[in-house]
């Protein structure tokens, strides 16, 4: 794997100048998955944060190949980019190694567009697929999404006097992915870049479909200090709330073990968007998100046979 | 060399699609337009075609594959129907907006609900603003003959734009017509090589689809809305050149016994076939009636369709799709428009004619000789000055 030095003499396929907020995790995951790629890369977005604020025209921020079209379908996109490749090459067209990467937010990939990239994996194209999970549609004003954690205020789940923010569980679509007996899955987040820039040369590296899903914390949604994205990040694999892992050719690897696993609480109090768990009368949410987290945590030390 | 052979509608468009060999064929099946991606599939498994065949999981997918093929730089082909064009909705306007050259068959079938998979307009009528060109078809020689223009115009330099060929479903989809086919050479020959306009393939830097805001979007479909005017030429020295290489001319309508029609009858689809065959027997008995047949409903020929219907007393019009609780429907409101109010300074300096609309063939409810010639008698009585209502229905209970 290539230096952090090594890293930072490579030509970024996302540079400055674009409008994502301070301390939005999305752009720090783009810029580390594109760097660790071995090969040029055609990059197909959802619409969401990372799409509009980097392609206000008549400006872009992208310095590859970028196409956008919709919402739902990025997973469909680039399933007709990748079969144009495949079609050039068996017709002698092109001889050039090309890579190709689907980037979603979790609305756009949990929710939405969960249709279109089960339809790609199952297809088997040779494709990337990165979710920016940032737990909610933060585009549009941070309304709940399928990857919203329990217990969290969004605008569609306030934290009313009668219901304490979203009451489900979040759903496991990095499991829905793998699950379509693809050949690398992994875990990731911006918050270390080791962790995901090995993690995306190894997706980038598999013939076929892969999945990466990286946590990408949202200083809006979450209402933290901008400063703070690496300690939340932190926060999240030490309490085991965003579990660092891999499975490739269905088996399971945990990448990341903390020393000490920190209760859910060291993660929730820094956010705003928990700040209605910390009043009284609230713990059982509280003891549920911990039981959630420590239960998902459990199964995959099992499946990683630790 | 052109050969006469016995097909059904469907099996012609799949033809078409495997002499024309595309880079990329993304589509998903529906009623009645499934026997295209059946035979195609089959051509495929048998390694007749070069096409990278992907079969989609949806057919919003489906054109959102065949725009990521065609901003690959590929020569990209579908076909769907009715509620499938309806899933694609938000996407046609995409394929059009990004100026993609995309051919796509429609099998032209009722939208639910309730549910109904026979034929009338009423899917393609929905995309008439999508910014598509639509060309229809009279019978299963003309599919096949579509086809095969449709990518010439669609990648015409001064047009990229995507075009949809539209048949009436089951009543062409699934008949069996013998059509004069042609060779793969011919075709190939036809049609040419594929010059994208754009390729995300050649690795250059460049963003497609951006975020389009108030400072350049108007900008943008202002400009697109330019492309447009360039595609009435296209069509016709496309269909023209089609004519001179193998002998059957096309061109964006097509009139049928107008010379000396005191009314005109106009249509879309297979029903002109039918009007046809009315109008040899009215023509026989002294009734002087012709037919205008629109093959090219996108763009719209405003100015032929006035030249031609401006030599008649009255106009009937055969809708087969409603615009609910519109005045009048879709076919009728395009002529209406041509035909009224040709200067900007809004003086009514157009032919004042009478023209009639009728709503017929709903959910692939039949139409008669019997029903097309008692409305012919009823327009050539309002050349008369009779009164009738305007806008009707034919076949209804």
């Amino acid at each position: 794997m290539a230096s952090l030095k090594e890293l930072s003499t490579k030509q970024e396929g996302l540079v400055g100048g674009h409008r994502l907020c301070a301390g939005c995790g999305a752009p720090i995951a783009v810029r580390q998955i594109l760097l660790a790629s071995e090969y040029p890369v055609v990059v197909s977005s959802a619409t969401g944060c990372l799409e509009v604020a980097t392609t206000i025209f008549p400006y872009t921020s992208w310095d590859v190949p970028f196409v956008h079209s919709a919402f739902e379908n990025t997973a469909a996109t680039v399933s007709g980019i990748e079969a144009c490749y495949r079609s050039f090459v068996r017709q002698g067209k092109t001889d050039k190694k090309i890579k190709f990467i689907a980037f979603g937010g979790d609305g756009g990939t949990y929710d939405i567009g969960l249709q279109a990239l089960s339809g790609a994996l199952e297809r088997g194209h040779d494709f990337l697929y990165v979710c920016y999970d940032n737990g909610a549609y933060m585009n549009t004003g941070i309304q709940r999404s399928s990857a919203t954690p329990r217990g969290a205020a969004t605008t569609t789940t306030p934290a009313g006097t009668a219901v304490p923010g979203k009451q489900q569980h979040r759903k496991n679509l990095t499991e829905i992915c793998a699950a379509h007996g693809i050949a690398y899955a992994a875990q990731s987040t911006a918050g270390r870049w080791q962790d995901l820039t090995k993690k995306a040369a190894k997706a980038i590296e598999v013939d076929g479909p892969a999945f990466l899903n990286v946590l990408a914390p949202c200083p809006r949604g979450w209402r933290y200090p901008t400063p703070d994205l690496l300690s939340i990040c932190k926060l999240a694999h030490d309490t085991c709330y965003w579990p660092l892992y891999e499975i490739e050719d269905g088996k399971y690897t945990i990448s990341y073990k903390p020393k000490e696993k920190l209760p859910i609480e060291d993660f929730l109090k820094p956010q705003g968007r928990f700040r209605h768990l910390m009043a009284p009368g609230n713990e059982g949410l509280i003891a549920q998100l911990q039981a959630d987290v420590d239960s998902e945590w459990e199964r995959l030390l099992r499946l990683a046979g630790e | 060399m052109s050969e006469r052979i016995l097909i059904e509608g469907n099996e012609a468009v799949a033809l078409a699609l495997k002499l024309i060999d595309p880079d990329v064929v993304a589509a998903y099946p529906i009623t009645p337009a499934t026997e295209v991606v059946q035979k195609f599939a089959e051509y495929v498994a048998d390694g007749e075609v070069v096409t990278e065949f992907v079969a989609v999981e949806s057919e919003h997918s489906a054109m959102s594959a065949c725009i990521g093929a065609s901003t690959a730089g590929g020569r990209v082909m579908t076909a769907t129907s009715s509620q499938g064009l309806g899933l694609m909705w938000e996407m046609l306007y995409i394929a059009a907006s990004l100026r993609r050259p995309i051919t796509m068959a429609v099998a032209n079938r009722a939208l639910s609900g309730n549910i109904n998979i026979h034929c009338d307009h009423s899917d393609t009528m929905g995309a008439r603003d999508a910014g598509w060109i639509h060309l229809f078809s009279e019978n299963t020689q003309e599919i096949f003959d579509n086809m095969i223009q449709a990518v010439r115009i669609a990648e015409h330099p001064d047009v990229r734009l995507p075009v949809m060929v539209c048949y009436d479903g089951f009543v062409i989809s699934h008949a069996r017509e013998v059509i004069e086919s042609l060779s793969k050479e011919e075709v190939q020959s036809f049609v040419g090589k594929h010059k994208a306009s754009l390729s995300l393939l050649d690795l250059e830097p460049k963003t497609v689809g951006p975020l389009d805001l108030q400072d350049y979007y108007f900008e943008h479909k202002r400009s697109q809305a330019e492309a447009y005017k360039a595609v009435p030429g296209v069509i016709e020295a496309v269909g023209q050149e089609f004519g001179k290489a193998f002998g059957r001319s096309y061109a964006q309508v097509e009139e049928y016994n107008m010379d000396g029609a005191e009314v005109a009858l106009v249509a879309l689809g297979s029903t002109n076939g039918t009007i046809k065959d009315v109008v040899d027997g009215m023509n026989e008995s002294g009734k002087k009636v012709g037919l205008l047949k629109i093959r090219a409903f996108r763009p719209f020929p405003a100015e032929l369709v006035r030249a031609s219907l401006s030599k008649v007393k009255a106009v009937g019009v055969f809708d087969r799709s409603m615009t609910f609780g519109g005045w009048g429907n879709p076919l009728f409101t395009e002529i209406r428009s041509a035909m009224y109010g040709t200067s900007g300074n809004g003086c009514c300096c157009g032919p004042c004619i009478p023209i009639l609309d009728r709503v017929y063939g709903l959910g692939g409810r039949e139409i008669s000789m019997a029903e097309i010639e008692q409305y012919a008698d009823e327009v050539l009585a309002v050349a008369k000055g009779e009164q009738v209502e305007l806008i009707d229905y034919i076949g209804v209970r």
